[in-house]
């Protein structure tokens, strides 16, 4: 298979935060590239600045210093084919709307048209499992079904990218391994680019292509590692698979490095 | 199980106004005071002073005042207390001033109202705002800007447009805090309407009130402050019919929570 052309490149990424007490660095030098089509997740210790990143990326925040580019362009505020999940999604969606407006909200914004946009929100909640449940308000739903209507919300918005923030930290372990899949799911489907933050080790090697191990702050990419699995993953066998368990165990062997903080920079890694 | 449930709320919430009454009632039976006329002469008072063109002349366009007042006040509190709100820079520049002005009670702007707009229903409306304002303006302002910071975020991330921002993000997260304001903006009106009618006036509720002190009119005066306590109770239900409306998302939330 050709490799793709890269959709979102980060170089040299750095951002201090100036606080009371002094700087801190929260990103020391981060280099990355994403690839169209591509899943990939970021995987760090805590502490590890991935929600600095995130927003980085997001154009929610500006770097100290380095540059991010979507397609080409440089990120210097939110980019309009990119699609956030957050972790609170609690937070995130408002409670004053129902689903189905949640869900529609951004695409009202664009000047989608009344009967466009239901015709879309009914479709993305029905490719979440959230069929007839757009009449509800969010706080009526579990917090699993909650993060599906995030995750509907950000689908419906036609992204080039889907950019999730460790959307499933705050779900139970069952609801998490249906998200899970979910995500799977919808990057085939969709031949959307995922990029997936997470603190889980498996969870970042169940669902990615590629997993980059950041170290602790100040932040680089301690590691790249390529998820040779195949395809089609199942919570059963791929969990099972003794390639699954060795990369798992590799990654982890990295996060205890970077925990103990003596890895040192590799150049550009 | 729902009806009689309904049919004890009702007996809860009628039985101490019947009991007052009651007593208010029975007073004359062990003492007289004519600064305390009994129920029935009140009653009687009432339907003789307000129940004719009286309610033309004084006590709709007090009502009028007080309505257009009101509306100004939340118009206008909303309004600047959005705008305030959505800007750090604006709120630090202009809160010290906002506090001061509220702390002036507002009685004492109607002279200055008075030579500024003349004695007119302006200047009524004008005293009402003067002191109305201010707890919708200063919630409004504290509503906006406690918007949780992932909901601005979000709003931000989808590129929500100024408009759409308003009225899907910014005005809805800060209705909780806004009907606090406009709330306290209720009762401050009521009294503000009253004072306001009582200097330099020949028309109003207030002023019949008045009039009715200064002249001994014992019983017209208690059936002019029944019929205020009556205004404010209708406003409270008004309130609270409105209230579950607009924050019916509100309230939902909030029981998901405590459960």
């Amino acid at each position: 298979m050709p490799e793709s052309p890269v959709l979102l490149r980060v170089e040299k990424l750095k951002k201090v935060y100036e606080t009371g007490q002094g700087a801190v660095e929260a990103i020391g030098d981060l280099t990355f590239t994403v690839r169209r089509g591509e899943l990939v997740c970021i995987v760090g210790p805590s502490g590890a600045g991935k929600t600095t990143l995130l927003k980085c990326i997001a154009g929610l925040l500006a770097p100290t210093s380095g540059s991010i580019e979507l397609d080409g362009v440089a990120v210097t505020a939110p980019p309009k084919r990119m699609a956030l999940v957050f972790q609170e999604y609690g937070r995130s969606l408002f409670p004053w709307l129902t689903v189905a407006a949640n869900v529609g909200l951004p695409l009202k914004n664009s000047g989608v048209s009344r009967d466009q946009r239901m015709a879309k929100v009914e479709r993305t909640l029905s490719a979440v499992g959230l069929d007839g449940q757009g009449g509800k308000y969010p706080w009526q739903l579990s917090g699993g079904m909650q993060q599906r209507v995030a995750i509907a919300r950000a689908v419906a918005y036609d992204p080039e990218i889907l950019v999730m923030d460790e959307p499933f930290a705050a779900v139970d372990a069952q609801t998490r391994a249906d998200l899970e899949d979910l995500v799977r799911q919808l990057w085939s489907t969709l031949e959307v680019t995922v990029l997936f933050v997470t603190h889980d080790i498996d969870e970042s090697v169940y669902l990615g292509e590629r997993v980059l191990v950041l170290s602790s702050a100040p932040t680089f990419v301690q590691e790249v590692v390529e998820i040779d699995l195949p395809r089609e993953r199942d919570q059963l066998s791929t969990r099972a698979d003794p390639r699954f368990i060795e990369l798992r165990t590799h990654i982890l062997e990295q996060i205890q490095i970077a925990k103990r903080g003596d890895a040192r920079t590799k150049g550009t890694a | 199980m729902t009806a009689r449930r309904l049919v004890n709320g009702a007996l809860y919430s009628v039985a101490l106004p019947v009991l007052l009454l009651a007593a208010w009632a029975a007073s004359p039976l062990f003492a007289t005071n004519r600064f305390f006329p009994p129920p029935s002469r009140v009653a009687e008072a009432f339907v003789k002073t307000w129940l004719n063109e009286s309610f033309v002349v004084d006590v709709l366009p007090s009502l009028g005042r007080l309505a257009f007042g009101i509306l100004i006040s939340i118009v206008l509190g909303i309004a600047v207390g959005a705008l305030i709100g959505s800007f750090r820079h604006l709120r630090s520049f202009s809160e010290p001033v906002l506090e001061f002005f509220r702390a002036v009670p507002p009685p004492v702007l109607i002279p200055v109202l008075a030579i500024l707009l003349g004695i007119n229903d302006q200047m009524k409306v004008a005293v009402i705002v003067s002191g109305g304002i201010w707890p919708v303006l200063l919630n409004a302002i504290e509503g906006v800007r406690g918007i949780d910071p992932i909901m601005r975020e979000t709003s931000r991330s989808y590129a929500l447009g100024p408009v759409t921002r308003l009225f899907s993000v910014v005005l809805p997260g800060a209705a909780p805090q806004i009907m606090t304001g406009v709330r306290q903006c209720l009762s401050v009106s009521l009294i503000l309407m009253v004072i306001s009618e009582m200097f330099n006036s020949s028309s109003g509720l207030g002023y019949r009130i008045s009039y009715f002190q200064a002249n001994y009119l014992i019983a017209e005066m208690w059936s002019g402050i029944l019929l205020l306590g009556l205004v404010g109770v209708t406003l409270s239900v008004l309130f609270q019919i409105a209230e579950r409306i607009v924050l019916s998302w509100y309230h939902g939330l909030k029981e998901v929570e405590r459960a």
